[in-house]
């Protein structure tokens, strides 16, 4: 007898025909998405600004159309549930969103008490709150933190807490909304360095909305372009990413990328094989060219 | 021209978010304020318009200090465009929002429709002119706040981190934009995390630390200094780090935009195929 040993691959979000318009709005903002993601990927949201992308998010954790009003067609089916007949408490336990403004999501007395203010909602038991508290914010790297009031801390450490809070819900989905913009450059790298983390170890699906890809790109397994509220492009990063058709899109392409690309047009024997998305890379496939022959 | 004198300002809460700063700033110069979240930039800029009056130390705005002028008198010649634009957007229409503060100066119904237009046209909004802000996406509502404040033709413009929300596109357009106000001998002065753009724009920088600069000086001195860079939680531009990588095939490390590092490629290609 044979036992066949696959690694299952588990779809935690699919969408069909999914199109939305919202009320007074004449055209929709997302038109006919069909997406499969699944379990364990981390896939980078571009494209545009208003090209539908925060509209697609807000479809992922039921805030569409339980709080946007609007007319949805097609199908969201997120870890099993179709959104549209699930409410947003129930979704929030699948789906954590994490905001791009930290300031926009946290409001307790304490970086402890707005991380369990989620699960309190739930009506957890106590000893159930206490536990998953704890693990979320020691994840999350904010435990010392958990008598301060949010409001005393730096952009990073917010959006960590911002973050410790969608976590205790014990989401297999978090989607980010430019998580890091309104934090410096260290402060952005250590963020997208810890959900990498957490899509590494826990196995969490990340859904990142980013225009910046420069810090964010080579932790990417997929990358998705929309534009007119449409899926344009999907696929491997460094195959996307090197598209002249997301460049022209206006999509902020790495820098080390638009380098190799700028090279390889002027017939530079630059290192063939994987297109660069780090300065590193780029610096490896540009060496290539300087070897004497 | 803006002249501050060893600024230091605290907070009601007894935050000390300046401490002791000093610089000038000359008409039509452009400049980027970088560095760590809390590091001070948004306090700063916010005394040159008068919005915050030092606690000790003094700024000059045109020679006068701001401390003997009103927010009011001020804004006139400095327009301050907020990190977040729900701070400043208020009105039911777009067209309202960018004509409010041009009836509060006083100009006529003509000018204000004039200028209206031409705000509106220049930051791609005309669209939107009867659209409310607020069932705009993030990047337009900012960019509806930009246009409010250019309106009134000011003449410095301050920019409180204007990428943020804006794709890559956008940001081209800003940084056009940007060079335009310049050719109007217009003082820009931007407060950013975004290491890309200041690497394409090249503005001089001024870097500040926990109330203090650290740094002041051009953009390619300042952004190929990775051990000042670092103090102020900034990381040198994709292009920089890369050329740090090629230090050892002798390429020069001085290198911020991604078509200088093409050039210096090729003509370094050029010589060792010689």
């Amino acid at each position: 007898m044979r036992f066949m040993v696959a690694r299952e691959s588990v779809e935690v979000i699919k969408t069909e025909k999914l199109t939305f318009t919202y009320a007074g709005r004449n055209e929709p903002s997302i038109r006919d998405v069909g997406l499969s993601i699944e379990k364990g990927e981390f896939v980078i949201l571009t494209g545009p600004s208003g090209c539908g992308k925060t509209t697609l998010c807000r479809c992922f954790n039921g805030l569409i159309p339980h709080f946007y009003q609007g007319k949805l067609e097609g199908e969201v089916i997120v870890a099993g549930l179709k959104v549209n007949e699930h409410p947003t408490y129930e979704l929030a336990c699948h789906v954590g969103l994490v905001f791009q403004n930290p300031e926009n999501q946290l409001f307790a007395l304490s970086v402890e008490k707005d991380v369990a203010f989620g699960l309190e909602n739930l009506g957890l038991p106590r000893e159930e709150i206490r536990k998953r508290v704890d693990w979320a914010m020691k994840v999350a790297g904010v435990y010392e933190l958990k008598d301060r009031a949010p409001y005393e801390l730096s952009g990073g450490q917010q959006q960590r807490v911002a973050i410790a809070s969608v976590l205790a819900m014990r989401p297999e989905v978090i989607v980010l909304d430019e998580p890091t913009s309104f934090l410096d450059p260290l402060g952005a790298k250590r963020i997208f360095e810890d959900i990498y983390k957490l899509n590494q170890k826990l196995g969490i699906t990340v859904i990142l909305v980013e225009h910046r890809l420069d810090l964010a790109a080579k932790y990417a397994t997929r990358v998705i372009v929309m534009n007119d509220g449409r899926v344009l492009l999907d696929g491997d990063p460094r195959e996307v990413l090197s598209l002249e058709k997301t460049r022209l899109l206006g999509v902020g392409i790495p820098k080390a990328t638009r380098l190799y690309q700028l090279l390889k047009n002027d017939g530079i024997p630059l290192k063939s094989g994987k297109v660069p998305l780090t300065p590193e890379e780029a610096a490896e496939a540009i060496k290539e060219a300087f070897k004497s022959d | 021209m803006i002249e501050v004198k060893d600024l230091r300002f605290v907070y009601p809460n007894g935050v000390e978010a300046l401490r002791g700063v000093s610089l000038k700033i000359e008409d039509g110069e452009f400049v980027a304020i970088m560095g760590q979240n809390g590091a001070g930039k948004t306090t700063l800029v916010k005394h040159f318009n008068g919005l915050l009056k030092p606690t000790k130390g003094d700024v000059y705005v045109d020679g006068v200090n701001t401390k003997d002028v009103s927010v009011a008198t001020l804004a006139r010649k400095v327009g301050y465009v907020f990190q977040n634009p729900d701070h400043q957007l208020f009105c039911e229409s777009v067209e309202q929002e960018v004509a409010f503060a041009l009836k509060n100066f006083g100009f006529d119904q003509e000018t204000i429709e004039k200028r209206v237009s031409w705000a509106l046209q220049l930051l791609g909004l005309t669209q939107y002119r009867q659209v409310s802000p607020f069932m705009l996406s993030g990047g337009e509502r900012k960019r509806v706040a930009l246009a409010s404040v250019l309106a009134w033709d000011p003449k410095v413009v301050i920019l409180d981190e204007p990428t943020i929300g804006q794709d890559y596109a956008q940001k081209e357009k800003l940084r056009q934009f940007i060079m335009q106000l310049r050719t109007q001998k217009k003082t820009v002065v931007i407060v950013t995390h975004d290491v890309e753009f200041v690497a394409e724009c090249q503005p001089r920088i001024i870097l500040m630390k926990n109330g203090k600069i650290v740094a002041d000086g051009s953009a390619k001195e300042i952004l190929t200094n990775p051990e000042v860079l670092l103090q102020a939680s900034v990381i040198p531009p994709q292009i920089t780090q890369t050329f740090h990588y090629l230090k050892d095939i002798g390429l020069p490390t001085n290198v911020i935009d991604v078509y200088e590092a093409r050039e210096t490629i090729l003509e370094f290609l050029g010589e060792t195929k010689k």
